[in-house]
């Protein structure tokens, strides 16, 4: 649906996005992850056509974006950043405004203007003016415009920046319900929120694609080590060290708390053959307690790290 | 081109919600109003001669105030962003901005209708030079909220487009006094450039086509710089 070749984009001498290339597929939603300078927000405009990339083309629906720009923009719906909405316009109007210019008919306006404002949540609002609105609800009329035509593509650049844990999980429950039909991309730098809604993610780091999969895809290829965490009463770290450093596979055993009663540490494990029954067999011949016993699976948020710290 | 009458209809209402309307309206009725009579009624003549004479000058002042905000306000609280991405073209933007500030001039201007019509009751009025002097204020009005935009395209600070904006149209309206600074040579060239002589002439009841060519040209190479400064910014 959506095809991004060699998308590089210069602000003078610094250069912002570097050869990015990304095929989306229509129904997805894709998730653009990566630190504040990334180059998310730069991506995600030469997407809509707001800025014009240095090199490099982006395809909608066959559509180049240089030649066919409003055929493009009637395609997408597109929420920036903080949402900035004209400030003296109340709610209503400005929506009337927007399905104006996107060319929605005078009948099936003001039903489609409710539709949304039930969507959102917005009903409440819809007579104040803009200027007067809490950052969330400004953050839902601007979701309301984005969606006002029905768009294919919805382009949201940090649809959740700013707003409180309920408003964020409203929110998150809107775009995984318009998800099911439509094509979605989002920014955040919030893992755990690409982790909720996103069918894949990429992350970018410095202008580049460092990793693209689905979260599963991304947590699986991560990591060859895999970490036991072990907390025992009744054993000392010494005899502990001891018995199980006969294990070939462990490299390491680390003590990461000691009070009188319990032990914690964690055993590096080199590679892929579980090793927990191994471990399971050594404890089991001593008369340690078992408290926890659990290997530690890799989140989206060491991947993250991983990737965007290497080369820093 | 179609997109460009929501854009007109949103900027034109929205001078209207704001106090800047009224308060713009206000000030150039009274600075009009008491300049046209303070001297009426000593020179003892029914026309709007004098009206119309100081018009291209409060013109300079009060159109750019009401273009400042047209494009910079955009461009700094990042609206700009949300309506380009929307399907309207730059000529749309522009096109619909502009006439948001022409309707709005002619807004300004039609409470002014009360000087003629006062004069009526006073004296016989020759209502030819009177409706070519409204018809030069029109045109006047258009290239200076041109120049406004094109002001305002230029900055995101509503208080530097004003004050661009108003540089340019006051030398436009003095430039032809201006002249005797400057070489023989030039002076054909500098004084068609100069607004106000073209005002004047309409005002006069000679409708010429060189003063009507000259105010469209002004508007269309002043929005034409609007938009090469708009699409340079992205």
């Amino acid at each position: 649906m959506i095809q991004v070749e060699n998308l590089t984009k210069y602000y003078s001498d610094l250069c912002a996005v570097n050869q990015i290339n990304l095929d989306i597929q229509k129904g997805e939603i894709l998730g653009l992850l990566g630190p504040n300078g990334a180059g998310k927000t730069t991506t995600l405009r030469m997407l809509t056509g707001f800025l014009r990339p240095s090199s490099g083309s982006v395809n909608i629906l066959n559509y180049k974006i240089e030649e066919h720009p409003l055929e493009i923009k009637k395609l997408l719906g597109y929420l920036p950043e903080s949402a900035p909405l004209y400030h003296d316009m109340l709610v209503y109007d400005y929506l009337s405004y927007v399905a104006d210019i996107r060319g929605i008919e005078k009948g099936r306006k003001l039903d489609r203007i409710r539709q949304l404002a039930d969507l959102c949540g917005i009903n409440e609002v819809m007579h104040k003016p803009v200027n007067e609105l809490s950052k969330g609800y400004k953050q839902r009329v601007g979701l309301a415009h984005a969606m006002i035509n029905d768009p294919e593509i919805l382009i949201l650049d940090e649809p959740t920046s700013g707003l409180d844990p309920n408003q964020i999980v409203e929110i998150r429950q809107i775009i995984k319900q318009i998800g099911k039909e439509k094509t979605i991309i989002l920014s955040t730098h919030i893992l755990s929120e690409a982790e909720a809604t996103c069918d894949r993610v990429v992350i970018i780091n410095r202008g580049k694609i460092v990793a693209d999969g689905s979260t599963e895809s991304l947590k699986e290829s991560a990591g060859d080590k895999k970490n036991i965490h072990l907390t025992l009463q009744n054993a000392d770290f010494k005899s502990v060290d001891k018995i199980l450093s006969n294990l070939k596979e462990i490299s390491g055993i680390t003590r990461i708390a000691e009070s009188d009663s319990q032990l914690e540490v964690r055993l590096d494990c080199r590679s892929a053959p579980d090793q927990r029954a191994a471990i399971y067999q050594q404890i089991k011949q001593t008369d340690w307690i078992v408290l926890d016993f659990h290997q530690e699976t890799q989140t989206l948020e060491t991947i993250f790290r991983e990737l965007t710290l290497e080369d820093a | 081109m179609r997109q460009a009458i929501p854009i007109f209809k949103r900027e034109f209402k929205s001078y209207f919600v704001s106090p800047i309307a009224y308060i713009v309206i206000a000030i150039f009725l009274l600075v009009t109003g008491w300049f046209f009579f303070a001297t009426f009624f000593l020179v003892g003549q029914a026309n709007l001669r004098n009206f119309f004479s100081l018009l291209p000058i409060i013109f300079s002042f009060v159109i750019p105030a009401i273009t400042m905000r047209l494009v910079s306000e955009e461009l700094n609280i990042g609206s700009y962003e949300i309506l380009l991405t929307m399907p309207v073209t730059l000529t749309d933007v522009i096109l619909g901005k502009f006439l948001a500030a022409v309707f709005f001039v002619i807004a300004m201007l039609i409470p002014t209708f009360a000087y003629p019509v006062t004069i009526t009751a006073l004296g016989q009025l020759d209502w030819g030079p009177v409706l070519g002097g409204y018809m030069g204020a029109v045109l006047l009005g258009a290239a200076f909220s041109a120049i406004g935009l094109f002001a305002s395209a230029m900055t995101r600070n509503q208080i530097i487009a004003f004050i661009v904006g108003m540089a340019i149209c006051f030398i436009l309206t003095l430039l032809d006094k201006m002249l005797f600074f400057l070489p023989r040579t030039m002076l054909g060239l500098l004084a068609y450039l100069g607004a106000d002589i073209h005002f004047q002439n309409i005002s006069k009841g000679i409708i010429d086509s060189r003063d009507i060519v000259y105010f469209l040209s002004v508007s269309f190479i002043s929005l034409y710089g609007a938009y090469l400064a708009l699409r340079e910014k992205y």
